[in-house]
């Protein structure tokens, strides 16, 4: 057994286990939570309406006269009452279902899902030996001084830094199709059934146009790995917003117009796979029931849903690593907030996180406005869109794109 | 890769693989095979071929696979299920299997393992990089990440497909191609027969 483990890195798989609880636990499934909290605020607003406003920590269930309302805003603890409720239902599974795969589809949406976003880069690099004096500080006071610090090599802010990047997400993230496809079947009832078929069929023909329309991307990167994009793109102006570095040459500012139609095919193709308004065609209330989740109730019909908003997370992130320059700050060479290799220090590290996750706010936000103001396609327009329209347009970009860079070289 | 992961890879793959045999659901052995590609993937990727890996999930296990299951999902289980043992079947493929078998260790006996271990017979990738950058200059970010340590599959590949095999790989573009639009003739004169 020894040599089977010996060539184990300790160091390494602590790191990125950590990471992974981090990015999983600590911001993916809060935010999944929350967006699911924005998304009835914001549709409240759009509607007029006002939304779920009132929940909050229960203290008169102990007597007390009032609830706290957290913030002064009411609703901010909805998604933990979501929660238990759906952990509290009857988990009830019908008697004519393929019982196996009934309760197998819900983790094959959940888990793809959240494989995804192990080549995210959610930030340009951590350097911990920053804290070494209050480390060592801390062990003074302690009275054990001769305890380990960290070392001066910055860790970098993503899982696993792979050389195929958006190949890695697209590939997991189409085996999602499986969950929705076995719902659809194991369920054993009309609607669901119609539902799956649907959602098969638009995820394959919305595939092609995703997987053609990052190619623009990659000819202008001459790269496939995220973090290395976010570093040009931090240093060079943003694929979208060239105006710093090698941005402000002739040749980005000819690209932007390719690249521009690449980001709107991405995002439209986005919206299909992720299986939102208008095109969310597997569980299309007005002719389905619910589609594909009809059969399910609680937690299990909780995961189909938190899958959904997975990966509309994670596509966000994709869409904002690749056009919209991932972690880096707007203009952040020329304010002195741009990354250099292992002279980033702590603060900006963790300031370089947090713009991330501001961006991909800012993407939700946009997913859900165009939720509550588009009405839904019919299937056929979808499928027409997708195949006359989308996949025309993604290839036309692709030789666009080269034409311009033979006409214009970059560099 | 520790080797503990490639014989729980090994053994997902070879033990879906027999799922895929096995299984009286067809369902249940469109998904085993699905499984299987993702095992083989990962032993693609144990190997550093990232690019292969991932092709292999995305073309085989996300797409095919789904098509497969959706024509599956639309025939009848239950007939297919009932179905009796076919014994000709099963003699054929123990037959065609052992065939294989001896031709295997037939080539892997002439075929001579090195007894050296990887640590000795790493590649030397920045060597690899300095001769690269002498004589292609065109691109730079292949020598870039070789010097760098760094093995950029997925451009070798690209760079080996386009350059060395640009006119085979046009033939099979084209071949395919031809078969696309045989489909479609065959499926439209079909419309027309039943009209």
């Amino acid at each position: 057994m020894g040599h089977l483990l010996a060539n184990i890195d300790l160091t390494f798989l602590i790191a990125s286990v950590v990471k992974i609880v981090f990015l999983t636990f600590l911001v993916i499934l809060p935010m999944v939570a929350y967006s699911v909290y924005a998304e009835r605020r914001f549709s409240a607003v759009i509607q007029d309406r006002v939304g779920p406003n009132r929940t909050g920590i229960p203290l008169t269930l102990f007597g007390f006269k009032k609830d706290i309302q957290i913030l002064g805003i009411g609703g901010l603890t909805q998604p933990m009452a979501d929660g238990i409720k759906f952990l509290l239902k009857e988990d009830f599974t019908p008697k004519s279902v393929n019982a196996f795969y009934y309760w197998l589809a819900p983790c094959l949406t959940m888990v793809p899902a959240l494989m995804t976003c192990v080549v995210l880069p959610f930030g340009s690099e951590l350097r911990l030996s920053d804290l070494n004096g209050l480390l060592s500080w801390v062990y003074g006071v302690i009275g054990m001084a001769d305890l380990p610090v960290f070392s001066s090599v910055p860790v970098p802010s993503v899982i696993a830094d792979l050389s195929v990047g958006p190949l890695y997400t697209f590939a997991i993230a189409s085996l999602g199709v499986y969950g929705i496809v076995i719902a659809g079947w194991a369920s054993n009832s009309k609607y669901p059934f119609l539902g799956g078929v649907r959602a098969s069929a638009q995820m394959i023909s919305y595939e092609l146009s995703l997987g053609l329309s990052i190619i623009p991307v990659l000819m202008v990167f001459g790269e496939l790995n995220l973090t290395k994009m976010s570093i040009y793109q931090d240093a060079n102006g943003w694929l979208l917003l060239p105006l710093w570095g090698e941005g402000l040459s002739l040749a980005r500012w000819v690209l932007w117009i390719p690249m521009g139609l690449s980001f709107c095919i991405f995002v439209v193709a986005m919206f299909a796979e992720t299986n939102r308004l208008p095109f969310d065609m597997a569980e299309c209330e007005t002719e389905l029931v619910a589609g594909y989740h009809t059969e399910y109730s609680s937690m299990k019909f909780a995961l189909f849903f938190l899958g959904e908003y997975a990966a509309m997370i994670i596509g966000s992130g994709l869409a904002v690593t690749l056009f919209l320059g991932g972690w880096s700050i707007p203009f952040g060479p020329l304010i002195g907030l741009g990354y250099s290799a292992g002279d980033t220090p702590l603060w900006l590290g963790l300031l370089h996180i947090g713009v991330f996750l501001g961006k991909i706010v800012f993407f939700i936000l946009f997913f859900i406005l165009i939720r509550w103001t588009l009405p839904r396609f019919r299937f056929d327009q979808l499928m027409k869109l997708g195949w006359m329209v989308m996949f025309e347009l993604a290839l036309f970009n692709v030789v666009l794109t080269a034409f311009l860079m033979w006409l214009v070289p970059l560099k | 890769m520790p080797s503990l992961l490639f014989y729980l890879f090994a053994l997902i793959t070879l033990g879906f693989g027999l799922m895929v045999v096995l299984a009286r659901n067809p369902v249940t052995s469109a998904l085993s095979l699905a499984m299987s590609f993702v095992g083989l993937a990962a032993l693609f990727i144990s190997l550093d071929a990232f690019f292969i890996g991932t092709i292999q999930i995305l073309v085989y296990a996300g797409a095919v696979m789904v098509l497969f299951l959706f024509i599956i999902m639309l025939l009848d289980i239950k007939a297919e299920s009932d179905r009796k043992t076919n014994v000709a079947a099963i003699v054929g493929a123990i037959v065609l299997g052992s065939v294989l078998a001896v031709q295997i260790a037939t080539v892997s006996a002439v075929h001579h393992q090195s007894d050296l271990t990887l640590n000795e017979a790493a590649l030397n990738l920045v060597a690899a990089g300095n001769q690269m950058a002498a004589t292609d200059k065109d691109l730079p970010t292949i020598s870039k990440d070789l010097k760098a340590g760094i093995l950029p599959d997925t451009k070798l590949m690209g760079l080996a497909l386009f350059k060395q095999y640009g006119f085979h790989l046009q033939v099979m573009g084209l071949l395919l191609m031809v078969g696309t639009v045989g489909v479609v003739v065959l499926s439209k004169r079909d419309k027309e027969v039943a009209q």
